[in-house]
C-alpha cells in the first residue's frame, strides 16, 4: 500500500487541551512494498504517526492518502474495509487472558472471514496452519494451544506480531516489536518481520527504539523528533550526527537499553459487582 | 520544610463532615414516611404474636403425597424461571450488543455519529421500559391475555429479566478495558467478531455469573408470580398459607434455600472454570 503524508498535524491520543501537537506538519511518501523504520526520542510522536496510518485517529490539519485516496472522506463502511487491508500492531498486544494463542492469532484474519467462519473458528480453529506457521517464524509453535495468561510479555509481544503474519494486510504498521524482547530474540524478530513483509509485498512502516537493529534491517531511516521529521535517509546515509541531533539530550535512549516497555497491569481476577 | 500546625488538617475534611449532616438530614424525612419503628417489633403483643405464627410451621409438612406434590412444582417453578431467561437473553443479548459503546465503530475516532448514538439510545430507553414495569404487573396483565398457568409467569419473567440482563450486560461489556475490542475494531474486524473475539472472551466469567444470579432471582420471582396464578411452588404455596398450613409452607421454603444454594454452587463452579 502506497502512503502519502502532506502536512500532517495530529494530537496525542492522551492530549488535554492546550497540549502541542504530537505531530507538527509532517510530509513524506512511502512506495508500495517499502519496509521504512521510524527512529526517535520518547515522546517524538512516533505512536501517534502510526496511529494516523492506520486510520485510528483523524489528522487535525493536513492530509493522509493510503493507495492515493483519503480515508476520511470516505463512508464508514469503507473506512472499515480499509482498515482490514492494514494492520497495527500495537507495542504490548491487548488480548484477552484466557484466550487460546490460536485464537488471538488467527484474530488477525477476521478482516477476510464472514462471521459464520469466525464463530465457527472458535469451536474449531479453521485455519491451525497458518497460526502454526506464523508462531514458527516467531519462535513460539509450541505455545500454539495455550491461554495467553501463560506467556510471558516478549512471548505476548511475538504473538501480536504473528498476528500481522496471518492477516490480510497490505500495510504493516508495527509499534515497537522489540520493547520485551532480549537481544537475540530481537534481531530474530526483526530480521523475520522484514523478510515476512518483503516476501508477502507488504508495506512495512516501524517504530523502533533499537537504533542498531533499524539501521541494520531497514533501508530507509525516518528520524523523528517533536512531531517533525528531522531526517529521511537510506539507513547507509545515516551518521553518527544525525543520530546525535536526533537523540539530543535522550542519549540515554540512544546508547542504553531501550525504555521498558509499559506492560499492563495484569487483569485483576473477576470481582463479582452487587447489582 | 514541615507543614504549620495550621496547615496540617486534613482539607477534604470539613467536606465529609458536611456530607454526613448532609445525608443525614435527607434519611430522616425518609424514615418517618416509612414509619420505621424497629422497637415495634419486639414489644410483648408482637412477640406473642410472632410466636404463634412460627410455632405453626413446625413441624414440616412430609407426607409422600405432598412431597410428591412438592417435587412436581419444584420442577415447574424451575421450568418457569429457566423458560423465562432463556426468552430474556434473546431479547437482553441483542439490546446488549447494541447499546455497549465498545462495540462502536465511529466512537473509535472521538464522538459516536449521529445515527448509532440514536439507535444506542433507543436500545437503552427499550430496556429501560421492559424493567421498570414490575414482573407482577407483566403477570397480571398475562394472565388475562394466555389464561391461569406457567405459560403467564414465564412471559412476565421474560421481559423484566430481558430488561435487567440487558443493561447489566451492556455495563459489564463496557467495564472492562476497552483496548483489545479496540485493536480488533481497528484492524478492520466487524463488531460481531470483535465481541467474539475480544469482549466475549474477556468478560464471560462475568457474564455467566451474572446470569446464574439473575436466574436465581427468576426461581423466587416466580414464586411471586404464583401467588397471582402463575403456577409453580408459588401457587402451591399461597393456597397452604390460605390454608394455615404451616409445614406446608416450611417444606417448601426449605426447597428453595437448597434451590438458591445450588445456583450458587453452581455459579462457583462456572466461574472458576471461566475465569
Amino acid at each position: 500500500m502506497k502512503l502519502e503524508l502532506q502536512g500532517l498535524v495530529a494530537r496525542h491520543a492522551a492530549a488535554h487541551a492546550g497540549a502541542g501537537d504530537a505531530l507538527a506538519g509532517l510530509s513524506f511518501q512511502v512506495q508500495a512494498g517499502e519496509t521504512v523504520a521510524v527512529i526517535g526520542p520518547s515522546g517524538a510522536g512516533k505512536t501517534t504517526l502510526l496511529e494516523v496510518l492506520a486510520c485510528a485517529r483523524a489528522p487535525t490539519a493536513g492530509a493522509v492518502r493510503l493507495d492515493g485516496a483519503d480515508p476520511w472522506a470516505l463512508p464508514r463502511r469503507a473506512l472499515q474495509a480499509l482498515r482490514g487491508r492494514l494492520i497495527l500492531v500495537p507495542q504490548v498486544p491487548p488480548l484477552p487472558p484466557r484466550q487460546r494463542v490460536v485464537t488471538a492469532v488467527l484474530a488477525g484474519r477476521l478482516p477476510a472471514w464472514s462471521l459464520g467462519r469466525s464463530l465457527r473458528s472458535l469451536f474449531y480453529p479453521v485455519d491451525i496452519p497458518a497460526a502454526d506457521d506464523a508462531l514458527e517464524v516467531f519462535d513460539l509453535a509450541d505455545k500454539l494451544f495455550q491461554r495467553v495468561d501463560r506467556l510471558s510479555g516478549g512471548e505476548r509481544q511475538r504473538v501480536g506480531l504473528a498476528r500481522a503474519l496471518v492477516a490480510p494486510a497490505r500495510l504493516w504498521l508495527v509499534d515497537e516489536p522489540l520493547s520485551a524482547l532480549d537481544p537475540a530474540r530481537a534481531e530474530s524478530a526483526v530480521s523475520a518481520l522484514v523478510r515476512e513483509a518483503t516476501a508477502r509485498g507488504a508495506t512495512l512502516v516501524a517504530t523502533l527504539h533499537q537504533v542498531d537493529a533499524a539501521l541494520a534491517h531497514f533501508p530507509r531511516i525516518l528520524g523523528l523528533r517533536e512531531g517533525r521529521l528531522l531526517f529521511d535517509l537510506p539507513a547507509a546515509e545515516v551518521t553518527r550526527a544525525h543520530l546525535s541531533r536526533l537523540y539530543a539530550q535522550h542519549e540515554d535512549e540512544l546508547h542504553g537499553a531501550a525504555p521498558a516497555a509499559d506492560m499492563p497491569a495484569p487483569a485483576p481476577a473477576v470481582a463479582m459487582q452487587c447489582r | 520544610m514541615p507543614l504549620s500546625p495550621a496547615t496540617r488538617h486534613d482539607p477534604a475534611w470539613p467536606g465529609r463532615v458536611g456530607w454526613m449532616l448532609l445525608g443525614t438530614v435527607l434519611l430522616w424525612p425518609l424514615l418517618r414516611a416509612t414509619e420505621f419503628r424497629p422497637w415495634a417489633l419486639f414489644d410483648a403483643e408482637s412477640l406473642r404474636v410472632t410466636g404463634r405464627f412460627l410455632a405453626a410451621f413446625v413441624p414440616p409438612a412430609h407426607s409422600p403425597e405432598f412431597l410428591w406434590l412438592v417435587a412436581r412444582e419444584t420442577w415447574r417453578t424451575v421450568a418457569i424461571a429457566t423458560a423465562g431467561i432463556s426468552l430474556g437473553l434473546l431479547l437482553a443479548v441483542p439490546l446488549a450488543l447494541v447499546s455497549a459503546r465498545p462495540l462502536s465503530v465511529s466512537a473509535l475516532t472521538g464522538r459516536m455519529a449521529p445515527l448509532p448514538k440514536a439507535l444506542r439510545q433507543a436500545a437503552r430507553a427499550l430496556l429501560v421500559v421492559l424493567r421498570s414495569v414490575p414482573e407482577l404487573v407483566w403477570a397480571l396483565a398475562f394472565v388475562r391475555v394466555v389464561g391461569l398457568g406457567p405459560a403467564a409467569g414465564v412471559l412476565a419473567i421474560a421481559l423484566t429479566y430481558g430488561g435487567m440482563l440487558g443493561k447489566v450486560y451492556a455495563e459489564i461489556l463496557e467495564s472492562g478495558e476497552p483496548q483489545v475490542t479496540q485493536t480488533l475494531l481497528r484492524n478492520g474486524a466487524t463488531r460481531l467478531q470483535a465481541f467474539a473475539y475480544g469482549l466475549l472472551p474477556q468478560n464471560a466469567a462475568e457474564l455467566t455469573s451474572y446470569t446464574v444470579y439473575r436466574w436465581e432471582c427468576a426461581i423466587r420471582s416466580s414464586v411471586v408470580l404464583g401467588f397471582v396464578g402463575a403456577g409453580g411452588l408459588g401457587q402451591q404455596m399461597d393456597s397452604s398459607l390460605k390454608m394455615f398450613a404451616g409445614g406446608e409452607v416450611l417444606t417448601m421454603l426449605a426447597v428453595f434455600v437448597a434451590l438458591v444454594a445450588l445456583a450458587d454452587r453452581f455459579s462457583a463452579a462456572l466461574r472458576k472454570s471461566l475465569g
